[in-house]
């Protein structure tokens, strides 16, 4: 069911699939350091035309991490790229060197067309801004793990819900499962597109949009934040204008729920107050720590060695 | 006696060819754009803009003469008029008739709106492909980047009026 498939987007899979995968990465988990070497003769290619740290650094150490390696580029400077080679053809390069193909790319579908061309798996790190689907999962595993489970909590997402990638993610995994309630609070300009909120809609899930974070913080068990990227606006006196709108402090969380967690999928930069950081509330270090059991399950069931 | 219509003083009959009735009101240029006339082939065309209908409250009709239409130029038809119905004749009779339908899948014929879709980046081998959301009014989804595409942007794509 998942050895050679591609992950384009967190949409492709069912809700079974996706515990199967969080039930794999549980056993990652437990194992720790010491993951037996499944992917043992594996090679990764790592294709990053964007830049990245988290995703890429935990791609590349879950696989080391089970025995495999890793070739590839973290920027697309290096690359014959800048001679004007296209996506294309850089992809049936790495097929032929590699079994499995993570990338990120600026141009929206990228992912999909990588996936037409390879006969190896894709895996999308994030491709313009609606898919990044394994950071999905791993907020969604984030989520389970911590509370418990996804159904039946009331979700709230603040910040940039429009240029984000992580968000939109975020939101079309939580229609595979049934969360109470969804508030999604941004300014009018960063508002998910129209598609995501129509897919929301149809899915039949629960949700509200506001501009207030001050109306929801008392009623959500997961707050989403997350970053107003500057690269993601077309306008830079757009970003300026909402910049630093819904941060995060103390005092905000003091009307918060007991047991809400405070997510993002980082980097962070001062939407959340560094005074948070060491309140029960953050959670979202150890959010990013769980991306390694995530990714190194992920890659063990796309390339067959774990069914 | 009734008094004539406007469409019927100025049209008369055709012998062979194809009459494209309840063609949004408007529209009529940018169906002739899709059948790639320039006026130059030869054939014998008349054309009403923005006339009563019963269905549609206004609409345009056009009859080519010595034309048939392939059913990817019907597909396309589709997607500026979606009302139309397309009747051949042949000998002054009609042969078929038929109404035009936008397929489920739309392949190379559109470009994505999005900027930053991967189907408009140069040197890509990409055939733009595009699903079908909605009928009425027309709705289509980019199989890359997953933008919306309205009926006002698929027309803006023919750049005859709108």
């Amino acid at each position: 069911m998942f050895k050679g498939r591609d992950v384009i987007s967190i949409l492709d899979f069912t809700r079974e699939e996706l515990e199967k995968i969080f039930k794999t990465a549980l056993k990652m988990e437990r194992r720790g350091k010491r993951a037996p070497p499944l992917l043992k003769d594996r090679l990764l290619a790592s294709a990053f035309f964007e830049p990245s740290t988290r995703t890429r650094l935990s791609f590349e150490t879950a696989m080391h991490r089970l025995g495999g390696s890793v070739i590839g580029f973290s920027e697309a400077e290096r690359t014959s790229i800048t001679k004007g080679e296209n996506l294309a053809d850089t992809i049936r390069m790495l097929d032929i060197y590699a079994d499995v193909i993570v990338m990120r790319h600026y141009l929206e579908g990228a992912a999909k067309l990588a996936a037409e061309i390879a006969t190896a798996p894709i895996v999308n790190a994030g491709d313009g801004s609606k898919h990044h689907p394994t950071q999905a999962m791993v907020d969604l595993y984030t989520i389970s793990r911590e509370l418990g489970k996804i159904d039946g909590l009331n979700i709230g997402l603040v910040g940039d819900l429009r240029y984000g990638r992580a968000a939109a993610s975020l939101i079309y995994g939580l229609t595979k499962f049934n969360p109470a309630k969804v508030f999604l609070i941004s300014p009018q300009l960063l508002k998910p597109k129209q598609e995501i909120e129509n897919f929301l809609r149809d899915s039949g899930i629960k949700f509200s949009q506001s501009e207030s974070l001050d109306e929801v913080i008392e009623e959500v068990d997961v707050l989403y934040v997350t970053r107003i990227q500057k690269e993601r606006f077309p306008d830079p006196a757009e970003f300026e204008k909402v910049r630093g709108s819904y941060r995060i402090s103390p005092e905000v969380l003091r009307r918060a729920r007991e047991r809400m967690i405070l997510l993002h999928p980082l980097p962070k930069i001062d939407e959340i107050d560094s005074r948070v950081d060491n309140t029960k509330f953050a959670v979202y270090f150890k959010q990013a720590a769980y991306a390694l059991p995530i990714r190194m399950a992920l890659l063990s069931l796309v390339l067959g060695a774990v069914r | 006696m009734m008094p004539p219509k406007l469409e019927e003083l100025i049209v008369r009959k055709i012998r062979d060819g194809t009459v494209i009735d309840h063609i949004t009101a408007g529209q009529a240029l940018n169906v002739l754009k899709i059948l790639k006339i320039r006026g130059r082939e030869g054939h014998g065309i008349a054309m009403v803009i923005n006339v009563e209908s019963k269905k549609l409250g206004k609409k345009d009709i056009l009859k080519v003469e010595g034309r048939e239409l392939a059913q990817a130029e019907v597909d396309r038809i589709a997607l500026v008029a979606p009302e139309a119905t397309i009747t051949t004749v042949k000998d002054y009779r009609v042969t078929k008739k038929i109404k035009v339908k936008l397929p489920e899948k739309i392949e190379g014929i559109l470009k994505c709106t999005n900027p930053n879709c991967i189907s408009n980046a140069p040197r890509e081998p990409i055939t733009p492909s595009f699903r079908l959301v909605s009928r009425t009014p027309t709705l289509l989804i980019c199989g890359y980047c997953g933008t919306y595409i309205s009926h006002d942007e698929i027309v803006a794509q023919y750049a005859v009026g709108t």
